[in-house]
């Protein structure tokens, strides 16, 4: 971001000290360099061509032996109808409705515990904060396999589910999904025709809003477990960077307790709502090790996600390299397709005039303020944007 | 300057990468040349054996049958158990330098003999003919006999001696046909017993699809007969068992499988292999049981057979040496130690009678050799027959005709 007149005057600087300087630069950034691009770039460029070829695991994937196929590896994922365009729609369902309940519960989730650990009148914070942080720190195998106890047919969950008078599913093998059998309960046992009998990637359209399976519902309850604890650190970090003053404004209007959350703590979170909401996104279209460890995509194929797909493509019995590696290309053009999505909707606007009316200004006076507040606006929002600058930063560097 | 030091910089990257392909390149250079002339490398390098263990008692067996040949032979030789098998095999094929000798499924054959990752040396073995011709069909692809059938498993009827009596039944009963078993289903089934419980898996019910004449594919996994009358004559059998409520699936009666549904006295009977005498003599060392001969279909006897061989790589430096380790792994005193430390069944004829001798109430397990069938061993057919497991999984409400067609579709995509 180094405006014109920036470069003009480094460039006039740089003219006394010179090369000395820029080659001890290059050699700071060496080993880093060299380590991504060893460890990143070459890897990822290799997978790429893999993506294209007909490499089938041996050997070299740049020999003579391995050709240039174009396209085919995308396309029998993608379309065709065979099985191959099936696990994966299969996969891309799976995952989805993953996203979909993960990452809005668990921002949610870390918002309200962040919020509550952080009030001044909470007894014995460091405690809590500790706690609700604990199962990020574990590791996720050994939670896994935790969850397999827990949630096993006799196991503690349906035991207490038991208490009330339910009688508990085999989690970790029941295929059917949440919202079928919700329509199930209510008498819907076989889809309308129209969405039976139309098909998206080789799945039917009753079943891609079938919701996640049983097992894998458990497998997002795990996830908001584990990850909220880590997200509720990055709210806590910013709650605790903003000042108090604009709450004591806030009161002062009379603002109450919610409206001062919505409308003034909450604003202030967007930065730190983007990090979570982006981190949360690509985590989530990531999973792998639980499904690896806990149910290797079983039961029914329910809770195979694309990158566990990509690996059983390529180091299963079939031996699909290229197609493993389009997968992983897939998934990534997913995630900043989402990505990009998620910044257009959080970018910063301005106030409309719906909301201005919210202020219940009089005429008069918001004829007025409407300046003040369109300087007010930006200024205040940038000095927000320094303030989470750093978290930003710092979690950046943990992806 | 600046704009110059980019360039330098990008400049580095392409070099390291150029190094990092390069030394990838030499690395893998020696593949390319192959030995499928007939001519076996070799050489001084020691021999590894990755091995996919089930637990220590295999691992010590191999281990010192492994360090007994080398003894006697002067090659040293080293034995790695794997965590995972197919990802550890397939990092060393792609580095060019995998391990010599290792666990092969047949599902997992066609995929590694298509990449040239194999040697096929059945040809090359003095006791070729011993091996079960069953076991050896398993492993031939492209009609060679790839690797040496290093030992198999069968599906038998496995019962509850104790819930068997309690249903008012006894050795006269053990059924031999279709309608038997359903009858004495029915007996055994009681409030908190159901007769027959078994994974609601391919690998499990496929038996009966043997037992009706059928299967999912063909003996040597080159024709895709899913669709045939005698499969459907067998799934309908089985959804009638399931609706009748004296079948459940070993997850509907909340177990893992069939051996631990006997043995926690939730069912009278299952269908499962012999490593389920294993599994009950560690999780239920009090329970008494009986394997007998599965029920005869409308087509004669009937079961599957799964089995692993004892893979050679292409690139292996030693494959002289590596072979003659093989034959000896396969040889019928190191089998019977391995039979007797982990319960696997010899897959040379040659060791059946001694076999016999000393395991008198398994024999029906190594006399399933006889009649039993391969799983589907096409390249992607573990994909197949996983998705058809699914399919199972719901067969009590779904149409037998209809999944089989959907499973014959996708066998034959394999075979393309």
């Amino acid at each position: 971001m180094t405006t014109l007149t920036g470069r003009a005057s480094l460039r006039r600087h740089r003219g006394g000290i010179s090369r000395g300087e820029a080659g001890s630069g290059w050699l700071f950034t060496a080993p880093t360099l060299i380590l991504l691009g060893l460890f990143l770039v070459v890897p990822i460029i290799m997978a790429l061509w893999v993506a294209f070829s007909d490499w089938t695991g041996n050997g070299s994937p740049f020999t003579s032996a391995v050709h240039f196929v174009g396209l085919s590896n995308f396309s029998s994922v993608l379309s065709g109808g065979g099985l191959d365009e099936q696990n994966f729609g299969q996969a891309l369902r799976n995952n989805a409705w993953y996203v979909i309940l993960v990452v809005p519960i668990q921002t949610i989730v870390a918002l309200f515990l962040a919020v509550m650990v952080n009030r001044q009148i909470l007894k014995g914070r460091g405690i809590f904060r500790t706690a609700f942080y604990f199962p990020s720190v574990t590791s996720s195998v050994a939670i896994t396999v935790l969850w397999l106890f827990l949630f096993s047919q006799s196991g503690a969950i349906n035991n207490v589910l038991g208490w009330f008078g339910i009688n508990g599913p085999n989690w970790f093998n029941e295929p059917s999904g949440i919202i079928q059998d919700g329509l199930a309960g209510l008498g819907i046992k076989q889809g309308p025709a129209f969405l039976t009998d139309h098909t998206f990637l080789s799945v039917s359209w009753w079943d891609w809003i079938g919701g996640p399976s049983v097992a894998m519902t458990a497998l997002i309850f795990m996830a908001i477990f584990t990850t909220s604890g880590t997200f509720m650190l990055l709210f806590i970090a910013a709650l605790q960077n903003m000042s108090g003053e604009v709450q004591e404004a806030a009161m002062v209007d009379g603002a109450n307790g919610w409206q001062r959350f919505r409308f003034v703590t909450l604003p202030q979170l967007r930065p730190t709502l983007f990090t979570v909401l982006t981190l949360g996104l690509i985590g989530g279209w990531q999973i792998f090790d639980q499904i690896y460890t806990g149910t290797q995509g079983g039961p029914a194929n329910t809770t195979t996600s694309p990158a566990y797909l990509a690996y059983s493509t390529a180091f299963g019995n079939g031996q699909e390299w290229g197609q493993g590696a389009a997968i992983g290309f897939i998934v990534f053009a997913i995630i900043v397709v989402f990505t990009i999505l998620q910044r257009i909707i959080l970018r910063e606007r301005k106030v409309s005039k719906r909301r201005m009316r919210l202020y219940n200004l009089p005429p008069s006076a918001r004829e007025g303020s409407s300046s003040d507040e369109d300087d007010d606006g930006p200024g205040m929002s940038a000095a927000i944007g320094i303030a989470t600058a750093s978290q930003v930063n710092r979690s950046g560097g943990t992806v | 300057m600046q704009r110059r030091n980019r360039w330098l910089g990008a400049g580095a990257l392409a070099v390291i990468g150029a190094v990092a392909l390069s030394a990838c390149g030499s690395g893998f250079s020696s593949s390319s040349g192959g030995s499928s002339g007939g001519k076996l490398t070799s050489s001084k390098k020691p021999i590894s054996v990755l091995i996919g263990s089930s637990g220590p008692a295999e691992t010590a067996a191999v281990t010192s049958a492994v360090a007994d040949w080398s003894k006697t032979s002067g090659t040293s030789a080293k034995v790695i158990a794997a965590s995972d098998l197919n990802q550890q095999l397939s990092q060393g094929f792609a580095s060019g330098k995998p391990a010599d000798i290792f666990y092969l499924g047949n599902t997992s054959l066609a995929g590694y003999a298509a990449a040239g990752d194999l040697l096929s040396y059945g040809s090359k073995l003095p006791n070729k003919d011993d091996f079960y011709p069953s076991l050896t069909k398993a492993f031939t692809y492209n009609n060679q006999l790839y690797c040496a059938p290093k030992d198999f498993s069968t599906l038998q009827l496995v019962i509850n001696n104790s819930l068997w009596q309690k249903a008012g039944l006894t050795a006269a009963d053990y059924p031999t046909s279709w309608d038997q078993l359903e009858s004495d289903a029915k007996k055994a089934t009681t409030g908190k017993v159901v007769g027959l419980s078994m994974n609601g898996q391919y690998e499990r019910i496929g038996a009966f699809m043997v037992e009706a004449g059928g299967n999912l594919m063909n003996a040597t996994s080159t024709k895709a007969t899913a669709d045939s009358a005698a499969n459907v004559t067998a799934l309908t059998y089985v959804k009638k068992l399931l609706n009748e409520g004296v079948m459940k699936y070993a997850k509907d009666v909340g177990e893992s499988d069939g051996g631990q549904a006997i043995g926690a006295g939730k069912a009278a009977m299952t269908v499962e292999g012999n490593w389920v005498t294993g599994e009950l003599k560690s999780d239920f060392p009090s329970v008494k049981y009986t394997v007998v001969p599965l029920p005869a279909g409308p087509s004669g006897k009937g079961t599957l057979v799964y089995t692993n061989c004892w893979g050679i790589a292409k690139d292996s430096p030693n494959q002289a040496a590596a072979l003659k380790l093989v034959e000896q792994l396969t040889s019928e005193k190191d089998q019977l130690a391995f039979s007797q430390a982990f319960g696997v069944l010899p897959s040379i004829q040659s060791a059946a009678a001694d076999w016999k001798k000393a395991n008198p109430t398994l024999v029906p397990f190594l006399d399933g050799a006889a009649y039993a069938q391969g799983t589907p061993a096409s390249k992607n057919s573990a994909a197949v027959v996983t998705d058809f497991d699914s399919k199972l999984e719901t067969l009590a409400t779904s149409d037998p005709k209809t999944i089989l067609a959907a499973v014959q579709k996708n066998l034959q995509a394999t075979l393309k």
